[in-house]
């Protein structure tokens, strides 16, 4: 299986990475060498095998739901791109 | 006594402890020999103002109770450090100053030790060479022109050339012990859940741990005591009892079954890895302990596993990034256009290759193919590394195929870059602990390393095996400082 360019784009777009022809062109190339080296992973027959989704065998833990930190808004405000005391700012949603 | 800097951490704080050093002597050291080594690149941030007011303080009301009592670390630029600026290598991060602490660096705070500053890596812990950081990549003390490993590349060229008595890196595939065996170092990656995750930049969850890295393993079972802590700030951090590893740590292994896995015997490799791997077993038998062939058969399937689950994991780690709340942005006309630009230029080549080999891995009509695949695949490599623990007690391996290599040298072609971490990848997708040592020299006399793997928890054992092979090679680095400049 080989990766177009219009896969390349379209991964782009999902990926919200914006790309040009050039860059697509190249990174076309890298991905079907990466996946050619991946592709391994189908000389074994894993049918019956059981995916692992956790490597530390663990439950996880339930903790109370409580505030342990307040009047946070400053620092959570403090590393904002673009300057508001009140309000993270992005370019106009609603039209 | 001996050069401040090219003290170990265990003589540093017994200098201390008792009176012949004071924090300010040591920390002025390193900061001295810093400011004549800015060729080789570690530093991203530097803490130097801050470090030496608190090693003033420290000296004027000392607690030598501490486990690391004023002594100064530089850490990898990937743990969050409350009120210093921490990249990961990106530009996306560049003017990120966090407002809260990594638990493993509060760890170290908490007893005693000293910010220095923040060591460059690779940018979000993605490469084996430090090449891919936006802040430059780093010289290896051990020649010009080399890579000192990656990800943490600056961590262990800081420790090699005496910039920091120790430092800790993170590893997800390799990125302690690969760089450790590139430099002459000891480096040790713990079992997943030994260290919390808590405040360390993500890259790939299931996979990241923090490690120590230093000049030799007493140093390296000092510093892991300090680190690993159950924490509740971290889901998968595992509460059981650690061990007091430098009190426990002996030499003695007399009579511990070592495994050698014949797959570990790659095509190419050096006939000097092949040969350290002798010396190894030969040392290990000779400290008493029992070799025993083993087999782990699935090895050759662990990298092309890491490279769908690691990146799958770090496409939706990184979809953080999008230039609202915190890090870089670049503007665009609406929301989206200012997403994919912030992304596009605020992200290195290296990182947007695996963000989009995760996003296409994970999307619809082909998650399948190849992410359950790999996860089942994983499995069957834990299960290789379960079957062999049910014979054996550790499995010794070489750490890397090759010694480090030129600076450019493997830029172009990603695949022969992940095929650095060869030995090292298994380990961390069966969670396991393992450990690299320093055990000699190739014909250029740069650097090469063991690898010991031992069983989940079982860090105390793969130290003391270390220990005694430690002491049988004997390793010396004989870094000729050409780096320095007045």
């Amino acid at each position: 299986m080989s990766i177009d360019l219009k896969t390349v784009k379209h991964i782009s777009k999902l990926a919200r990475i914006s790309i040009d022809d050039e860059k697509a062109n190249k990174l076309k190339g890298d991905l079907n060498n990466i996946f050619e080296f991946i592709e391994k992973l189908n000389e074994l027959n894993t049918d019956n095998v059981q995916a692992l989704t956790s490597i530390a065998e663990t439950t996880l833990r339930f903790r109370k739901d409580e505030i342990k930190s307040e009047n946070i808004r400053e620092k959570i405000l403090k590393n904002s791109p673009e300057e508001n005391k009140d309000f993270f700012v992005v370019p106009k949603v609603v039209e | 006594m001996s050069d401040i800097t090219s003290q170990s951490l265990f003589e540093l704080t017994s200098n201390i402890k008792e009176k012949k050093l004071s924090s300010g002597e040591i920390t002025k050291a390193f900061i001295d020999r810093a400011q004549k080594s800015k060729k080789l690149n570690v530093y991203v941030t530097d803490n130097f103002e801050k470090a030496i007011d608190q090693s003033k303080k420290f000296d004027s009301n000392p607690n030598f109770d501490l486990k690391l009592p004023g002594i100064p670390i530089a850490v990898k630029d990937l743990f969050c450090t409350n009120g210093v600026r921490t990249t990961a290598g990106s530009k996306i991060l560049n003017n990120f100053v966090p407002t809260y602490e990594s638990t493993v660096t509060q760890n170290l705070w908490s007893q005693g030790a000293i910010l220095l500053g923040k060591l460059n890596c690779d940018e979000f812990a993605m490469g084996s060479s430090n090449e891919t950081s936006f802040f430059g990549n780093v010289q290896n003390p051990v020649g010009e022109n080399l890579v000192p490993g990656g990800s943490s590349g600056g961590s262990s060229a800081a420790v090699a050339a005496n910039l920091t008595p120790v430092t800790i890196g993170t590893d997800t595939g390799g990125s302690i012990r690969q760089p450790a065996s590139f430099t002459g170092t000891v480096g040790l990656k713990p079992t997943y859940g030994s260290c919390s995750r808590y405040g360390i930049v993500a890259f790939a969850s299931s996979l990241d741990q923090a490690g120590p890295m230093t000049k030799n393993v007493r140093d390296c079972s000092m510093l892991l005591e300090v680190i690993s802590s159950f924490d509740q700030k971290d889901s998968t951090s595992i509460d059981y009892k650690r061990n007091n590893y430098s009190k426990e740590l002996s030499k003695d292994i007399k009579g511990k079954k070592i495994g050698i896995p014949k797959e570990y015997r790659v095509d190419n490799m050096p006939d000097e890895i092949e040969q350290l791997w002798k010396n190894g077993i030969s040392y290990a038998k000779d400290c008493g302990a029992e070799i025993i062939d083993i087999s782990l058969p699935h090895t050759n399937y662990a990298l092309p596993t890491y490279y769908i689950v690691a990146p799958a994991e770090a496409s939706s780690n990184l979809a953080r990034y999008d230039g609202v709340k915190y890090g870089f942005r670049s503007p665009g006309q609406n929301l989206i256009e200012m997403y994919e630009k912030t992304r596009s230029e605020g992200f290195g080549d290296e990182v947007k290759r695996r963000i989009m080999i995760g996003t296409y891995v994970l999307s619809s009509g082909y998650y399948d193919a190849y992410y359950l695949k790999a996860q089942k695949v994983r499995q069957l490599i834990k299960k290789d590394f379960d079957d062999a623990f049910s014979k054996v007690d550790a499995i010794l391996t070489p750490s890397t195929p090759s010694s480090a290599f030129k600076i450019g040298e493997k830029t172009n072609d990603p695949v022969s870059m992940y095929l650095n971490d060869i030995f090292t990848v298994p380990i961390n997708l069966a969670g396991l602990p393992g450990i690299s040592i320093p055990a000699g020299k190739d014909k250029n006399n740069y650097p090469l390393g063991l690898q010991v793997i031992g069983k989940p928890f079982d860090e105390q054992n793969i130290l003391n095996i270390s220990y005694a092979l430690e002491d049988k090679i004997n390793f010396k680095n004989d870094i000729s400082d050409w780096w320095l400049s007045e």
